[in-house]
């Protein structure tokens, strides 16, 4: 069973985050880390494989630094990594994003199953993994909390508000799981001295046969106009109960249509 | 030029990466529970087990023996990460390293080391040391606990305390100090003769007696211990007869960079949460931390911290390369657990009433503090040892 989990490179949340002078995230300022939701589907990967046998390999798409994430991956037990670079990459939306791994997943080799978390921490779409999926022509199986494999299916069951689905796939097939899925694990120091070993194979957009004018902030179907900053949380509405706390509570509720 | 001395801000990749690693659990899974074992005293189970995951108990051991393959400074630097956030915990890994396994490890022959390390390397069995009793800590000759031969076994009667890691539902093992005879030294005085012996928890006659109620370290597991009839077979002494104590004072000096390095978090964690508090805790009008007087308290604590922790990298970094290191340990315990103390105070101040509020981690640090200028060797002991090393 092999496996490539699509994993990215953000600012670190609890870092001051913000927006560069063109609008796209600042990767300059805040230190960057491994998408914490990516983790699940990394821990994911490695629970299959750990049962089935075969090989993980963390792929991302980012500038130089984004080599850390895959290296997170590695360090708790990931195989290989493949981490795609190059200039024109940079501003890309989620149509480029999402052909770009898809090519390079073609390139790895098709997997048995391409693993991606509920959303990246800082663009929060959900859509790239649909997108691949559609791309590579698979099945997909998104926003899972739990998996199964067996009998060339992948199972897992999506909770909405309303009801829980089970969806079923034949292998190969896409998958993105949620942060209820799994419990991620902690590299162990033999997990990160194991991990210098291990082999990352740098690509760049020529090596995937992707034309840089399909990818890019000036090729990208959308664009982000303005930011404004989140104003400071402001400070709660304090109820003192002389008597009539109670009703005071309903009318605060009821005056912000909670009920 | 070699320029590979180890400094805060240069780190190799792996000494980093696991600083960091380190960093992330004391943040997301120790932090959440400590002010809860703190306030009931209970030992963090889940924590134990989380740390033995990530491979820190076998931080400083080679694999053979089921450890990490890394090294003293390694564990210097969990320690550290997690000292921050808990000092209890801090001192569970430190003591199941420092006390519970490196003696074996050390001192061990191939049977003993091939029992015991798996065990204690991988976190899934705990280890104390005993030293100290009633009447002897520093000095050794105060020891009245004995181990007297009777065929293939040893028999020991005593008592030990304040032994750490002793009574867990996981602790296998308490290394015991002993007199196991007596000798004449060339003047004609009667010495001594004092061994380290492994004994088993569960044999009969030990008993951890219930845990103390201490001032800090609420978390810790620690006890008083007593030995009555305690029969274990004669293998199970550590390292030659009559050299327990000179090997003891081998694990302390070593031990002493570690302490440091927990007192170094402690002082570092102080600062972090000083900032933090301030940046955020307003008073006429502005922010407690644009007021010079916080300012300045906040900068001596970092310079506490910063000029503590270059000491015990400079200690490590000596042990590491085989050079003697008796004194740069003994400096560094000594300014980082006076850093820890100081800091807390500090800290503590700067958070004014919530400082004292039991469930702040400063205020958990101003309790947890106090014991790093005793343990390991007193303050007092430091000043002895390094005065000693000037040819006083």
């Amino acid at each position: 069973m092999n496996i490539v989990v699509c994993v990215k490179h953000v600012p670190d949340a609890q870092g001051e985050r913000g927006f560069s002078d063109d609008n796209t995230t600042d990767r300059e300022n805040v230190d960057g880390l491994l998408s914490e939701l990516d983790e699940y589907a990394v821990e994911a990967a490695l629970k299959i494989t750990e049962a089935e046998g075969g090989e993980v390999t963390a792929l991302t798409v980012g500038p130089a630094d984004a080599v850390d994430a895959v290296k997170k991956a590695l360090q708790m037990g990931a195989d290989k990594a493949v981490h795609v670079s190059d200039d024109a990459i940079a501003g890309s939306d989620a149509l480029a994003t999402s052909l770009i791994l898809a090519e390079a997943i073609k390139k790895v080799g098709q997997p048995d199953i391409v693993l991606f978390g509920l959303a990246s921490t800082d663009g929060g779409m959900s859509v790239v993994p649909a997108m691949v999926a559609e791309r590579l022509g698979l099945p997909q199986v998104t926003q899972v909390s739990t998996l199964e494999v067996a009998d060339g299916n992948v199972t897992g069951r999506r909770d909405s508000d309303v009801a829980s689905e089970t969806l079923v796939a034949s292998i190969p097939a896409v998958v993105s799981v949620t942060d209820q899925i799994n419990e991620p694990r902690y590299p162990s120091f033999k997990g990160i001295m194991a991990a210098k070993k291990k082999p990352v194979e740098e690509m760049s957009l020529g090596d995937l046969g992707v034309d840089a004018g399909q990818v890019g902030l000036d090729n990208a179907s959308t664009k982000v106009l303005d930011t404004t900053k989140r104003p400071p949380r402001e400070q709660g509405e304090v109820i003192t109960d002389e008597g009539d706390g109670g009703k005071k509570l309903v009318e605060f509720l009821a005056g912000q249509k909670l009920i | 030029m070699n320029t590979s001395f180890l400094a805060a801000d240069n780190l190799t990749d792996e000494y980093a990466d696991l600083q960091k690693m380190v960093r992330d659990f004391s943040q997301k899974v120790v932090a959440p529970v400590s002010a809860e074992h703190d306030k009931n005293h209970t030992f963090p189970y889940e924590v134990v087990k989380g740390m033995a995951e990530m491979g820190l108990f076998g931080l400083p051991f080679p694999e053979e023996y089921g450890g990490m393959d890394g090294d003293y400074f390694a564990l210097c630097l969990a320690l550290e990460e997690l000292a921050k956030v808990d000092q209890s915990v801090a001192i569970t890994l430190e003591a199941g390293v420092g006390l519970g396994a490196m003696p074996i490890f050390r001192f061990g022959n191939e049977e003993q080391k091939t029992e015991w390390l798996p065990q204690l390397a991988s976190g899934e069995a705990l280890g104390g040391f005993g030293l100290t009793e009633a009447g002897a800590g520093s000095d050794a000759s105060g020891t009245k606990t004995t181990a007297r031969e009777d065929g293939d076994e040893w028999v020991i009667n005593g008592s030990k305390q304040f032994i750490t890691n002793s009574g867990t539902d996981i602790t296998k093992l308490v290394t015991v100090t002993a007199v196991t005879g007596e000798s004449q030294t060339s003047d004609g005085r009667t010495k001594k003769e004092i061994s380290t012996i492994i004994v088993p928890t569960s044999t009969p006659g030990f008993t951890a007696e219930p845990a103390y109620d201490k001032v800090g370290w609420n978390a810790s597991d620690t006890h008083p211990l007593s030995f009555d009839d305690v029969r274990v077979p004669k293998a199970n002494l550590l390292g030659e007869r009559g050299r327990g104590y000179a090997n003891f004072l081998r694990i302390l000096d070593e031990g002493r960079i570690a302490i440091a390095a927990l007192a170094v978090g402690a002082a570092q964690g102080c600062v972090d949460e000083s900032v933090k508090y301030a940046k955020e805790r307003q008073a006429f009008g502005q922010n407690i931390g644009a007021h010079q007087a916080i300012q300045f308290k906040i900068a001596r604590m970092e310079a506490r911290a910063h000029a503590a922790r270059s000491a015990y990298y400079n200690a490590a970094a000596l042990m590491l390369a085989g050079k003697p290191f008796k004194k740069a340990a003994s400096v560094a315990k000594m300014v980082a657990s006076e850093a820890a103390m100081d800091n807390a105070r500090d800290a503590t101040q700067v958070h004014g009433g919530y400082g004292f509020m039991n469930e702040y981690t400063v205020s958990r640090h101003y309790r947890d503090s106090k014991i790093l200028e005793i343990g390991e060797g007193t303050t007092e002991v430091q000043l002895m040892l390094i005065a000693r090393e000037l040819g006083l």
